[in-house]
């Protein structure tokens, strides 16, 4: 995993997981790797994998247990939870940059609509 | 922990530590940057006991640093061990000189670094030179681990097993691992702290993360503009 230098290292690794499991590309019970598999993998230091690791279990996204391992624990809602936050950031995105552009609302709405009709007709073809 | 209270040296006419104040908290990977002729290594030196302040103190675990000798394992910037040695002659003479020799440490390290215990540092890469400064080094266990220009004329490969082994061997909270480079970026995301040292004083210092947090910059941009304003000044 190839990390931003510019922005803190703790969470982008947190961002990683949330994907991930917004995604569904990780499910409850699942093992992750261990905090100093991670850091050597990364080459990150595994201090900055403690801290990443510690705020996940508080968001209860992860469980490590003892001599085991660290494991997905987040529930549905949590997963759910995890795609309507992601899906807010894409938005907002989405949203500034088009206006920055110089579109306003209604064509923008009227954009979307246009866009997700000619993908559909690609694939009808 | 290790301080420093105002401490300056000079060689000579050429001032290396001009009233530095610094303090490295234990159980952090500290990185110790600036470019050649900041201060770096005198910094180190003092620490280890190598070089005494002319004005000022420096202090390690309240003591001073001659008395701590013991619990500093120290990588100098240039080749310290003998040529006609064997990698086992220089881990022989090593162990019999400080009682804190992790066999196991050193053996695993080893295996991991590709080393052969029979080889003659004379006939060797310049890599794999570095590779067994470095795996003496980190086989004591002791809690201040400082390495002086670690990758200074090594290639890209060997520098990742270098830092790759750093990372393995890390104890977590009980060990302080201090790195002196003017290369930030083979470290920027192994370290804790960053100090940013020129003309002897700190320019900047911060933990990474919070550094990175407020700026929006990696270290190495950090470290740039911060070189660049004091070159317009």
């Amino acid at each position: 995993m190839d990390f931003d230098s510019s922005q803190p290292i703790y969470r982008q690794i947190i961002d990683f997981y949330k994907r991930k499991l917004a995604r569904g590309e990780l499910s409850p019970g699942d093992r992750i790797p261990s905090q100093r598999e991670y850091a050597e993998r990364a080459q990150v230091n595994p201090n900055t994998v403690q801290r990443a690791y510690r705020e996940m279990e508080m968001m209860q996204m992860v469980e490590t247990i003892r001599g085991q391992g660290t494991f997905i624990t987040a529930t549905e809602k949590k997963q759910r939870d995890l795609q309507t936050e992601m899906a807010g950031q894409i938005m907002d995105r989405f949203i500034y940059d088009m206006r920055s552009l110089g579109f306003r609302d209604q064509e923008l709405i009227g954009l979307i609509d246009l866009h997700l009709a000619s993908e559909k007709g690609d694939v009808e073809k | 922990m290790i301080r420093f209270d105002h401490v300056s040296k000079s060689y000579g006419r050429t001032q290396a530590l001009n009233g530095l104040t610094l303090e490295f908290v234990d159980g952090e990977i500290i990185g110790l940057f600036g470019p050649n002729g900041a201060g770096k290594s005198t910094t180190i030196k003092m620490i280890v006991g190598l070089s005494r302040p002319d004005r000022g103190e420096v202090w390690v675990d309240g003591k001073l640093p001659r008395q701590r000798r013991e619990s500093i394992a120290y990588l100098p910037e240039l080749n310290h061990l003998y040529h006609w040695w064997t990698l086992k002659d220089a881990a022989a003479f090593i162990q019999d000189f400080y009682n804190d020799w992790d066999e196991h440490c050193y053996q695993s390290q080893l295996h991991f670094l590709n080393l052969d215990e029979g080889m003659k540092l004379s006939k060797i890469s310049r890599g794999q030179l570095a590779k067994c400064r470095l795996l003496l080094t980190t086989s004591r266990r002791a809690p201040y681990l400082l390495l002086d220009e670690p990758f200074s004329g090594i290639d890209l490969m060997t520098r990742e097993e270098i830092i790759n082994s750093l990372i393995r061997e890390y104890q977590e909270g009980k060990q302080t691992i201090i790195i002196s480079t003017h290369e930030i970026d083979e470290i920027e995301n192994l370290v804790d702290r960053a100090f940013f040292i020129d003309h002897g004083s700190i320019r900047i210092s911060g933990k990474a993360e919070d550094l990175r947090a407020q700026k929006g910059m990696s270290l190495v941009e950090i470290m740039k503009e911060a070189f660049r304003h004091a070159e317009q000044q």
